[in-house]
């Protein structure tokens, strides 16, 4: 069924994701990792809106999108000013918050 | 034959657009507010202009309103009971109970409307330049509009939640106005203490609110389709003779404690004279119209409920009557020994809602509501007077004895209009005060209060003297301190923000300028002339907001049972007696009380319909004792200015004193053959031997006894407090707590190396701890 195959390729996308977001070190790369796991959500909103025959997953996903452009922008900043500050944006020399 | 033609007369009820819409008044001010706080700086004027503005159209919407109810009432018959234009929406629906929000638009409502958008309107005018490059401008303007917000919001109210929210807005704007030079310590602990004060008081008002609505909820939705809260339905269920006594009793006491914090009743007076620190113009609109005025509305507006509560003609004394008179007393007292020419005022206005209080609590309904409206008038120029004298002439100082005197020659018209304010508040014959205390007093003794008849008289006879005093201090005898350009050196240092304004100021007293003098001028008028719209002395056609405003005790038939399906106004004697003659009992019930028919509103049940207010009785106007209340007045002003020349003219002066006495008083001057003997008779026996200790025991109660009932209270309170902190707290509750942090810390070192700083390793333990629970879900699911 092809609502299957909708399952498949965002729970593909989501481990993409969560692969980037582990083992990159480029912050800007963890952030596009962190879009994956979001869309990948996204397609599972879509994929059981289309077998419910219902608009939520549809309402829930134009929601998700706004907001991810919101985070993305937070993010992006945030490694703006790491970059000014440290010339940098390896992740693994970020370890101040060492408890 | 009569129910029809009633019943013609009352769908002819004009209504009027204002009228429907008296419920923007509050609105337009409440927007201005918004704005001044968003756009205020950038605007030309700071945003003064807008609070003008907002003012002057609620002004117009008031005034359009009242007009329309003048013609709703004219077009209405002699028995027909008017209908306040009420409308309601639901704000909140909150488990199962209803709360609205709406206007109650009625005489009394319209009056107290008209006033504070009067004073408001000329308070703010004046502003403009009392103000005029102060440091917060914008943010003062701001609050003096929302504070008239929250007081039109209160007055319009159609159920005691919206009351509640008014008469909360304001308690928060006093606080800021009152404290709005707060960077001396004096004046925030001043705005503290007149909130911390009211605060105290509304307690009772919350309290009483919910009584009130748990007992009458069910009368009213079953009766009328509306909540407890909705003020008519309070006041109808309060007249049925129904409600349990000992509930409508705790519901008026809690609700008149509330009113003695706002008003400034006896033991929770001390607020009002603090809140002097405030700038001029706001003392003037908070005790004029606004703020102190709003307890006593709050009795006049629920009167049935206090009526039955506080059983009023029921015994010789109730406790609105005994707070009132009490308070009376005691603040014309004190007002003795005041220096400062705002406290005197204050005291005054304290002593002026005495008056107000013990009127309502004695069922003087109309003469209190009529003082009401004419004391708006002259305590708001009395204070701008005094505003504009330290504005012009003693250089921000309100010490009478140190920094005024003869200012009269300085400022013409602040001194006529003074002299006005001051005999209309002393109730001198044509002034307007004179109309409406003399009716107090006059109606208290016709109600059978005798006792508080002679407290009213006595506290006549006290405020003409201490007027007396605080205008001879001001305006006559030689100028003194600042007003005489002396201390103008050691002030002009401290005081760098007003410098600005006080260039033109530093030549020595002068007239203040148009945007000061013109609202004074207006408020003098009315001081003059505001008694006319209820002159009982020249008779009935005179007594126009007697029609207008005073609700009239008609039984109305109950809406939901009236087979019509709508309110007829039927005279008493018709619904009661269904099979008596039409036509002949009006004519019987009529004769006996003149223009009021009897109606057994207030005293029995009434047995088909409802009660909107309970009959009162107005006291027949005679001229013998009118006549003896302006003597007792005259002699007041007369001695106490003969006390003050002696008292407060030195050597230098004395042939002065002696001479404008000899001229005022032919008759006096033969009982003071020996002037040096009287001088020592006023001086030691009158003013120290009684007035003084009078004035210094009365503030020794206030300092003493009252403050240590306060500081007993904090002093048990902080036993209490200390022996919690040593057992509970620091066993228990820190046993407890450190304990937690015991075990906190233990975890803590446990998982700490996870703690390593790398955002990826936090991201796999997210993930991993995010699968492990989705594992779990999928587990327990299955």
């Amino acid at each position: 069924m092809l609502v299957n195959q909708f399952l498949i390729l965002a729970a593909v996308l989501f481990c993409i994701g969560v692969y980037g977001v582990i083992a990159r070190r480029n912050a800007v790369m963890v952030l596009m990792s962190i879009e994956l796991i979001l869309n990948s959500v996204n397609i599972n909103f879509l994929a059981f809106a289309l077998r419910n025959g219902s608009v939520d997953g549809h309402v829930f996903a134009l929601y998700i999108i706004a907001v991810a452009a919101a985070e993305v922008g937070v993010g992006l900043a945030l490694v703006l000013l790491v970059y000014r500050n440290r010339k940098s944006i390896a992740l693994d020399e970020l370890s101040e918050m060492k408890g | 034959m009569f129910a029809e033609a009633s019943t013609v007369a009352h769908e002819a009820l004009s209504s009027g657009w204002f009228l429907e819409h008296a419920f923007l008044i509050p609105i337009i001010p409440a927007v201005a507010f918004a704005l001044i706080i968003f756009f205020g700086k950038k605007l030309p004027m700071k945003g003064s202009e807008l609070g003008v503005l907002s003012m002057v159209a609620s002004l117009v919407f008031s005034v359009g309103a009242a007009l329309q109810w003048i013609n709703r009432v004219n077009g209405a018959t002699e028995e027909q009971y008017i209908d306040p234009v009420i409308r309601s929406w639901t704000w909140w629906n909150s488990g199962g109970f209803e709360f609205g929000i709406g206007q109650h638009i009625d005489g009394l409502s319209l009056t107290i409307l008209v006033v504070v958008a009067f004073i408001s309107s000329l308070v703010q005018i004046y502003s403009l330049e009392y103000l005029r490059g102060d440091r917060r401008y914008t943010h003062f303007f701001a609050s003096l509009t929302l504070f008239s917000a929250g007081m039109l919001n209160m007055v319009v109210a159609e159920n005691m939640i919206q009351l509640i929210l008014g008469w909360e807005i304001m308690g928060l704007c006093s606080f800021l106005l009152i404290g709005h030079w707060w960077e001396d310590g004096a004046n925030s602990r001043a705005a503290l203490k007149a909130f911390f004060t009211t605060r105290t008081g509304d307690i009772g008002l919350l309290v009483g609110t919910s009584v009130l609505f748990f007992s009458a909820n069910s009368w009213t939705q079953e009766n009328l389709g509306v909540s407890g809260f909705s003020i008519r339905g309070l006041s109808a269920w309060a007249l049925t003779g129904d409600p349990s006594h000992a509930a409508i009793t705790v519901g008026a006491v809690a609700l008149f404690i509330a009113c003695i914090g706002k008003s400034g009743q006896f033991p929770l007076h001390t607020w009002l004279p603090d809140a002097m620190a405030g700038p001029t113009p706001v003392s003037s609109l908070l005790h004029s119209s606004t703020m102190v005025v709003a307890g006593v509305f709050l009795v006049a507006r629920l009167y049935p409920v206090f009526f039955e509560g506080m059983n009023i003609f029921g015994s010789g004394v109730n406790l609105i009557t005994l707070i009132g008179g009490i308070t009376i007393v005691i603040a014309a007292a004190l007002a003795f020994v005041q220096t400062d020419i705002k406290k005197v005022l204050a005291y005054s206005t304290v002593s002026q809602l005495g008056y107000m209080m013990m009127g309502l609590g004695a069922g003087a309904w109309m003469p209190a509501v009529f003082h009401i409206f004419t004391h708006a008038f002259f305590k708001a120029c009395l204070f701008l007077a005094a505003g504009s004298i330290s504005h012009s002439a003693s250089h921000h100082s309100f010490e009478m004895k140190k920094d005024m005197g003869g200012l009269r020659k300085f400022m013409p018209i602040t001194f006529t209009t003074w002299i006005i304010s001051t005999l209309a508040l002393c109730g001198v014959f044509p002034f307007a005060g004179f109309f409406s205390k003399d009716e107090i007093i006059d109606n208290v003794g016709h109600n059978g209060y005798t006792v508080f008849m002679v407290v009213g008289l006595v506290g006549a006879f006290l405020t003409a003297a201490y007027m007396t005093r605080a205008t001879y201090l001001t305006f006559f005898g030689e100028p003194r301190g600042a007003s005489a350009g002396e201390s103008h050196d050691d002030h002009g240092d401290d005081h760098d923000t007003h410098d600005e304004h006080d260039a033109h100021a530093s030549h020595g007293p002068h007239e203040s300028n148009l945007l000061i003098t013109v609202p004074l001028m207006i408020l003098a008028t009315l001081a003059l002339g505001a008694g006319l719209f209820n002159a009982t002395p020249f008779g009935e056609s005179w007594e126009r907001m007697t029609k207008w405003v005073e609700p009239r005790s008609v039984v109305v038939e109950d809406m939901d049972h009236a087979a019509v399906g709508e309110t007829r106004g039927v005279p008493a004697a018709i619904a009661a007696g269904a099979e008596a003659p039409v036509g002949e009992e009006p004519h019987a019930a009529e004769g006996e009380n003149g223009a009021h028919a009897q109606s057994v509103c207030g005293t029995s049940t009434p047995e088909k319909g409802i009660c909107n207010a309970p009959q009162l009785q107005h006291a027949p106007f005679k001229w013998s004792k009118a006549g003896m209340s302006v003597l007792i007045v005259l002699v007041g002003m007369l001695i106490s200015w003969l006390i003050s020349v002696q008292m407060y003219t030195k050597k230098a002066g004395f042939f002065v004193g002696l001479t404008s006495r000899n001229k005022l008083l032919a008759l006096g001057y033969r009982f003071l053959v020996n002037k040096y003997y009287l001088d020592h008779l006023y001086e030691k026996v009158i003013v120290h031997g009684i007035a003084h200790p009078i004035a210094k025991a009365a503030y020794w109660v206030n300092q003493n006894i009252l403050d240590g009932i306060v500081n007993g209270a904090g002093l048990v309170a902080r036993r209490v407090a200390g022996w919690v902190y040593r057992n509970v707290d620091q066993r228990v509750v820190d046993g407890a707590v450190n304990g937690s942090g015991a075990v906190a810390r233990g975890t803590g070192n446990v998982l700490r190396p996870v703690q390593s700083g790398k955002v990826s390793q936090y991201g796999a333990l997210l993930f991993a701890a995010a699968a492990v629970a989705g594992l779990v879900l999928i587990i327990v699911n299955t």
